[in-house]
């Protein structure tokens, strides 16, 4: 369990990390290294060179942003955990944080550094992916974005351009009155790897009828997917329980879920069916904010 | 590749290749073999170690990337030599450990939460040891360990009138 060897490098800026990174068609950028470094480790990933991008102060922040609320690449997941404003803003980011990992891997781990390793298990990315997160990076001197449903292209495999440094994550702010989220992942112990994961954050109006709904599932196929069909047959509805397990056992009939020796493809579509209703279930008794409505 | 670490309070310019990991910096540059290697893949926690106070895995950070930051070992938690820290004091009392691999990075899990948080729940106390593996106590003793310390510390700076 040694890496092999690399070279090391520290630059100052993001635009001197690019052309480092252009320079060399085995370099990687590191940041917390809680993803890169075990695949490393096992020799799954043989960089020849490592560019450090972690103390890069200009790519470590939360703030408000157009009614959005961006964070910088190199903010570290703990950070974020404990962050008043990703908590009142982004309350879906905030509620699957606590189960990336572990407290000693948050510690160090950082947002972009999750999204940009694609693991299809990521909660980032499927919170980035259910939320309409945005993207940017940094590139031959100048900047470029792509949606999350653009960004991620599959297995492990993002839509970067080659020698591109990931600078932050704008993910919209949902400004109704009545917002709920819900989250849920099964997995062999908790905090490990998810065999599958669902997010929801729906908005209710006045009469407790869904407003708006976005529904994904995570760690089910390469990468995280919206469940769009369900969430247009289930907005403006009470988001009763049958209609919503309906709804979202219709949208993953045609998936092609992932297996492996932990759970089949089939395991995961049924796993996928029942958290992603829990998860519309716990964002609708949120949103209501009352606990007569909780089960 | 030079590389300076600071550890427990001393300064250290080291020679080694930019992959080696922090864990194998301690252990075999500078001998402090409090931080054990188990998997060395970042899953079993046996490796943790205090970077800046906080509890991180010395075997998923390479030498320099902790350039710059206060790291502490097991080593370095004792108030002197053949002295105990109060937390590694509740680990022999309760008998939190049997083989004892894991326990230099139970206990400095431990202090990390401590250090922030002085009255941890039974639950904070799982949650803030769930990254380490103990394959033998079945985690009682140590949750026991880290409460007992907890309840401990709170009292070493009370009026003993005051204590529990």
């Amino acid at each position: 369990m040694k890496a092999a060897p690399f070279a090391y490098s520290r630059p100052a800026s993001v635009d001197e990390a690019c052309a480092l990174l252009a320079g060399d068609e085995g370099a990687r950028l590191i940041a917390g290294g809680q993803s890169l470094v075990p695949m490393m480790a096992m020799r799954l990933a043989r960089p020849t060179h490592l560019i450090d991008i972690a103390r890069n102060a200009s790519l470590s922040y939360v703030r408000e942003d157009k009614g959005a609320v961006a964070i910088g690449a190199c903010t570290r997941q703990c950070v974020l955990e404990r962050d008043a404003l990703v908590a009142k803003r982004v309350p879906l980011l905030a509620r699957a944080i606590p189960c990336i990992g572990h407290a000693a891997t948050r510690a160090r781990g950082t947002i972009g550094g999750s999204l940009a390793h694609a693991d299809p298990a990521a909660e980032l990315a499927l919170i980035a992916i259910t939320l309409d997160a945005a993207i940017t990076y940094r590139a031959g001197g100048a900047d470029g974005e792509l949606t999350a449903r653009d960004f991620f292209a599959g297995l492990m495999v993002t839509n970067l351009p080659v020698g591109a440094c990931l600078t932050a994550v704008r993910f919209p702010v949902w400004h109704g009155e009545r917002i709920g989220v819900g989250f849920h992942e099964v997995n062999a112990r908790r905090s490990d790897f998810a065999f599958v994961s669902a997010a929801a954050q729906v908005e209710l109006d006045g009469d407790g009828k869904a407003k708006r709904i976005a529904i994904g599932v995570g760690a089910a196929t390469d990468s995280p997917i919206r469940l769009e069909s369900a969430e247009q047959q289930l907005t403006g509805g009470a988001l009763d329980e049958k209609k919503v397990t309906e709804a979202v056992r219709a949208a993953l009939a045609d998936i092609e879920p992932l297996a492996d020796l932990h759970a089949s493809a089939e395991y995961r579509r049924r796993a996928a069916v029942s958290l992603a209703a829990r998860a519309v279930a716990d964002a609708k008794t949120n949103a209501l904010g009352s606990k007569a409505h909780a089960h | 590749m030079r590389i300076k670490l600071s550890v427990n309070g001393g300064e250290h310019a080291l020679d080694m290749e930019p992959r080696t990991t922090l864990l194998d910096a301690l252990r075999d540059h500078l001998k402090l073999t409090g931080a054990h290697a188990g998997c060395e893949h970042g899953v079993c926690g046996a490796c943790t170690v205090l970077l800046d106070g906080v509890a991180v895995r010395s075997c998923l950070i390479f030498a320099p990337q902790a350039e710059g930051s206060a790291i502490t070992t097991i080593e370095g938690v004792t108030p002197g030599p053949g002295e105990l820290s109060p937390i590694q004091d509740v680990f022999c009392e309760t008998h939190g450990m049997q083989c004892g691999y894991c326990t230099p990075a139970m206990i400095l899990t431990a202090h990390a939460l401590l250090a922030g948080n002085p009255e941890p729940t039974r639950d904070d106390i799982v949650e803030a040891i769930s990254g380490n593996i103990c394959r033998c106590t079945g985690y009682a003793q140590i949750v026991e360990a880290i409460a007992l310390a907890a309840e401990r510390m709170r009292g070493a700076n009370r009026p003993m009138e005051l204590r529990k």
